[in-house]
């Protein structure tokens, strides 16, 4: 049937009406989101086009950033690599997440609850303290893991080299992994489990049904899943920074990284190499537009209550089980365990009899003495939790707009807003930073810079919760509210919020996690007044204060551990019943 | 009460083609009343209904209930739905998940325009749970509810801030037979004690004609024919009608000279003979009609009888229903279905007589 919201309010009631805010509502998200998001884009694209500003030389019309970036056969393989990173961190991060979600939603494996309350443990480890872990376990030099293992088979070369482009997409599509294993659970959770039972009943097994029935009812969410994986491979900067760079492997993020970092710095440069990421990104969000534009297709939440239903795997769930456990060996524990070991030393060593006898808490107590802690962590917390609100808030107005209204060019609405996603952190401060000293409006320098900086940032992931769990509404449960004689303001905040709740809650909580570790947009915000706590890593990664950093580390991972365990308790208290 | 005029409504495919949903609809409804729009699907019932709700915006024509008008194309007016104060119950029940039995009855006294003290809350929403007997469930999860349930808490808040008409979308297609039929007598009952003016959307002739004051039988977004159950069963306008509700053995022929007597009884020339049938309206010699007679209007007797009309025949097959038996005869080479009592039991192959009134064979004009 017809998209049946009636969108025409120019012509007058028939009488007086109570005053909706529903233009005002929609109106002030949209013109925030364009302003917040299009902004960026104009200084990038103005940027590319610009020679280097230096003291001496003014900045002229130039298209030789093009000409440098994309005139030799580097850009080729610059661009190959790129791929080659992206599509292998993301197919292994949605692999490896899928394959945990459809075990923890659907089968009875033993100790899942368990499992699910520790798999965003590994969403809370920063990048850059993931890949410094992941150093320890498997340089070749002082790598633990190739160390044992050579020890054990009396192996001459080192198993593992974590400098190559599989150690790469390795530690990245593990750390990306716990992404997919949310976005993905939350669209099982959301799936009506008479569709599977129904192919059960048609004689399908297990794997036929998980093959032919789940995963391609799923198939909006995967399709989301992966493009935001691709999108995040693509664009993660430490990963590439401290395992490629060494090896010579280069991909856009670094060659940007390392254009802006020359002197004098080749801003236009990196944006010439921005631009071809937005191609590629822009391509992929127009794909997922179109495919939740296909609305009640895909309806999969009805009005009808259902009470989801487990498969029973016999024997294998002990298999499964196992999985789960190695799983969070490689993402947690072996990671967290070298970081404690490393943060109690005084100089970094391999573990040994002979090192355990060196341990000392010299770098806590240097830590806990850091210049302007209390400030540093304020910082961080008010502007983790107010991005995730703000971003939860605006971007489930605009999904609505996008996946429940016929507006015409509303896919327009969804890419704009999506639009940040195809900026790599350093090239979005960067842009927001020259604006906002262009345009003199007094944030430059206080935390509202880097608000702004965070929301712009993270809208687009926080778009891809509210999606996921918008287009899964059935479009009578707003219109029985609509008869019931509620105001669309009313049906929004009564029935359409809490029905998003259980992807509101996950997007928020992703979204203050990754605001709370963002690193490369605000390097280039911060002021001795603003600093936040990823800087403070980052800064003591630059001094080499390897085990300082480990201490920061392990106390920072504790904390944010204790936040997310509070905000689960918050979820659980005021969640939809399950 | 509720008068629907000249209503059009269109829309757009997401292939971009313009579907015509409903053409010149125009129909009334007295204040009580129970008026169903019966029809297959994508007849367009769906899609008049949800415009009266105002869920769908027509292209012309007017809605008016108790004299305010809600719709007119020519006055540029809209009311939106939560304005309209219209209940209605959804094919999927659209309850809220999020909430329990009670919260979602009280739903729209706490968000209408107009405010109820919690007290006042309390009690209507236990009246209607009450009516609907769903008063012991008030604090279970909806999701916990079954479909008749479901489906009964869907039509207590519908009818918990008292509409002025309530809209029904197939409430019971979601049900199993043995439910339907009980909740067909439920939803009677409590229309007919609580005097709602009811429109009901339904693709179910049986529920159609068990259910309503009057019906509108539709077909490609047209309105066939509008009548009590008992007009459109026994006097349908056109074929469709005469096929769609019920069943319908259809006779092919052509008047024969004089097309009307005193007693307008007119003879139509067919493949079994000539038949007299007795016409409502006036015929031209020559004109092409076919005769409709409804299959347990077809008598059989295993001797001849006596007066006209009469034809021999042969079983051809019989299936067993229990309360009947439909027999399938052949008269010449055309097969006539008759639905008898069980105690008629002529074997097949067996010869027999084929009767039909010519009050209960209903002329149909053929283009």
């Amino acid at each position: 049937m017809s998209e049946a919201i009636p969108n025409d309010v120019s012509q007058p009631a028939a009488e007086a009406r109570g005053f909706d805010w529903k233009w005002i509502v929609i109106g002030a998200c949209v013109a925030f989101t364009v302003y917040i998001a299009v902004i960026p884009l104009g200084f990038l694209l103005w940027q590319s086009f610009r020679t280097p500003q230096t003291a001496a030389v003014d900045s002229v019309f130039t298209i030789a950033n093009y000409a440098t970036a994309y005139g030799t056969s580097d850009t080729v393989r610059l661009f190959w690599t790129s791929i080659q990173f992206a599509s292998g961190t993301a197919l292994l991060a949605f692999l490896l997440g899928t394959t945990l979600a459809w075990m923890n939603e659907r089968t009875n494996t033993p100790f899942k609850s368990v499992f699910f309350a520790l798999s965003v443990i590994p969403l809370i480890i920063p990048g850059i303290l993931f890949t410094v872990a992941w150093i320890l376990l498997a340089s070749p030099q002082i790598g633990i893991i190739n160390l044992v293992l050579q020890g054990w088979f009396g192996l001459a070369e080192p198993p593992f080299d974590i400098y190559s482009l599989r150690g790469m997409i390795w530690v990245d599509g593990l750390h990306y992994s716990p992404m997919a294993f949310l976005l993905m659970s939350a669209s099982f959770r959301a799936m009506d489990p008479s569709l599977e039972e129904s192919a059960t009943m048609s004689g399908a097994n297990i794997f036929q049904v998980a093959r032919r029935v789940t995963l391609r009812l799923t198939w909006p969410a995967i399709v989301a899943t992966i493009l935001i994986l691709f999108v995040r491979a693509i664009e993660s900067f430490e990963v590439p920074a401290l395992l490629g760079l060494p090896a010579g492997i280069e991909v856009f993020t670094s060659a940007i990284y390392q254009a802006v970092h020359r002197y004098p710095s080749q801003v236009g440069l990196a944006s010439a190499y921005a631009v071809a990421l937005l191609l590629i990104t822009t391509g992929g969000v127009f794909w997922v537009s179109k495919l939740s534009g296909r609305g009640s297709q895909y309806a999969t939440m009805t009005g009808k209550g259902f009470r989801p239903r487990q498969i029973d795997l016999g024997r294998w769930r002990w298999a499964t089980a196992a999985i789960f456990i190695v799983y969070f060996l490689l993402i947690v524990v072996l990671p967290f365990a070298v970081l404690l070991w490393s943060s109690f030393q005084r100089f970094y060593a391999v573990p040994s009899m002979e090192a355990l006898g060196n341990l000392t808490l010299d770098s806590y107590r240097f830590i806990l003495h850091y210049p302007n802690l209390t400030r540093t962590i304020w910082n961080s917390v008010a502007l983790a939790v107010s991005t995730a609100t703000i971003v939860m808030l605006v971007t489930s107005v605009i999904c609505w707009v996008v996946v429940k209204t016929s507006i015409r060019g509303r896919w327009l609405l969804d890419g704009v807003a999506s639009l940040p996603i195809v900026f790599p952190g350093l090239v979005l401060g960067l842009a927001i930073m020259v604006f906002y000293l262009n345009v003199d409006v007094g944030v430059y320098g206080t935390i509202w810079i880097m608000l702004i900086a965070y929301v712009t940032r993270f809208m687009p992931y926080g778009l891809r919760y509210t999606t996921t769990s918008m287009v899964q509404i059935h479009k009578e449960l707003e219109e029985s509210a609509a008869m019931s004689g509620a105001s669309w303001s009313t049906t929004f905040r009564r029935i359409i919020l809490p029905l998003l709740k259980p992807g509101l809650l996950a997007g928020w909580i992703y979204v203050m996690i990754v605001s709370i570790r963002e690193l490369s947009t605000s390097i280039l915000l911060y002021s001795p007044d603003t600093q936040v706590i990823s800087i403070v890593i980052w800064e003591l990664w630059e001094n080499g204060q390897y085990v300082e950093l480990s201490a920061l580390g392990v106390l920072f991972i504790i904390a944010l551990f204790v936040l997310v365990l509070v905000a689960q308790w918050l979820g659980r208290k005021y969640g939809v019943k399950e | 009460m509720l008068t629907v005029d000249g209503l059009c409504t269109e829309y757009t495919t997401p292939g971009g083609d313009t579907v015509k949903a409903a053409q010149d609809v125009s129909f009334t409804v007295d204040q009580g009343h129970l008026f169903t729009l019966l029809g297959p699907s994508g007849c367009g019932k769906t899609t008049t209904l949800r415009s009266i709700a105002g869920l769908e915006r027509p292209r012309r024509g007017s809605i008016t209930v108790n004299d305010r008008v809600v719709y007119s194309s020519s006055a540029g007016v809209f009311v939106s739905p939560n304005q309209r104060g219209f209940g209605m119950v959804f094919q999927s029940y659209a309850i809220w998940p999020h909430m329990n039995v009670f919260q979602n009855a009280a739903f729209p006294l706490e968000v209408g325009s107009r405010r109820y003290s919690r007290q006042q809350v309390r009690e209507n929403v236990m009246r209607v749970l009450t009516a609907v007997q769903l008063d012991h469930l008030a604090d279970r999860n909806a999701t916990a509810l079954s479909g008749g349930q479901q489906q009964r808490l869907a039509l207590a808040r519908a009818l918990v801030m008292e509409p002025a008409l309530l809209l029904l979308d197939e409430p019971l297609s979601n049900l199993d037979a043995k439910l339907r039929e009980k909740m067909r007598f439920e939803l009677k009952r409590l229309q007919r004690e609580l005097k709602i003016t009811t429109v009901y959307v339904t693709h179910d002739q049986g529920e159609a004609l068990a259910l309503s004051h009057e019906i509108a039988v539709m077909h490609e977004g047209r309105i066939q024919q509008i009548g009590s159950p008992r007009d459109i069963y026994e006097r349908p306008a056109t074929q469709f009608v005469a096929d769609f509700v019920g069943s319908s053995n259809f006779i092919d022929g052509t008047v024969t000279g004089p097309a009307s007597t005193p007693d307008g009884s007119v003879i139509v020339r067919t493949e079994i003979g000539d038949v007299t049938v007795r016409a409502l309206q006036t015929l031209a010699a020559d004109q092409r009609v076919a005769v409709s007679v409804r299959p347990e209007d077809v008598e059989l007797t295993e001797d001849r009888p006596a007066g006209g009309n009469v034809w021999e025949g042969r079983v051809d097959q019989k299936v067993f229903l229990g309360e009947a038996v439909d027999f399938q005869v052949k008269v010449g080479t055309r097969t006539l279905l008759s639905r008898r009592h069980p105690t008629l039991r002529t074997k097949i192959g067996d010869a027999i007589f084929v009767q039909l009134d010519p009050e209960k064979c209903v002329v149909l004009k053929v283009a």
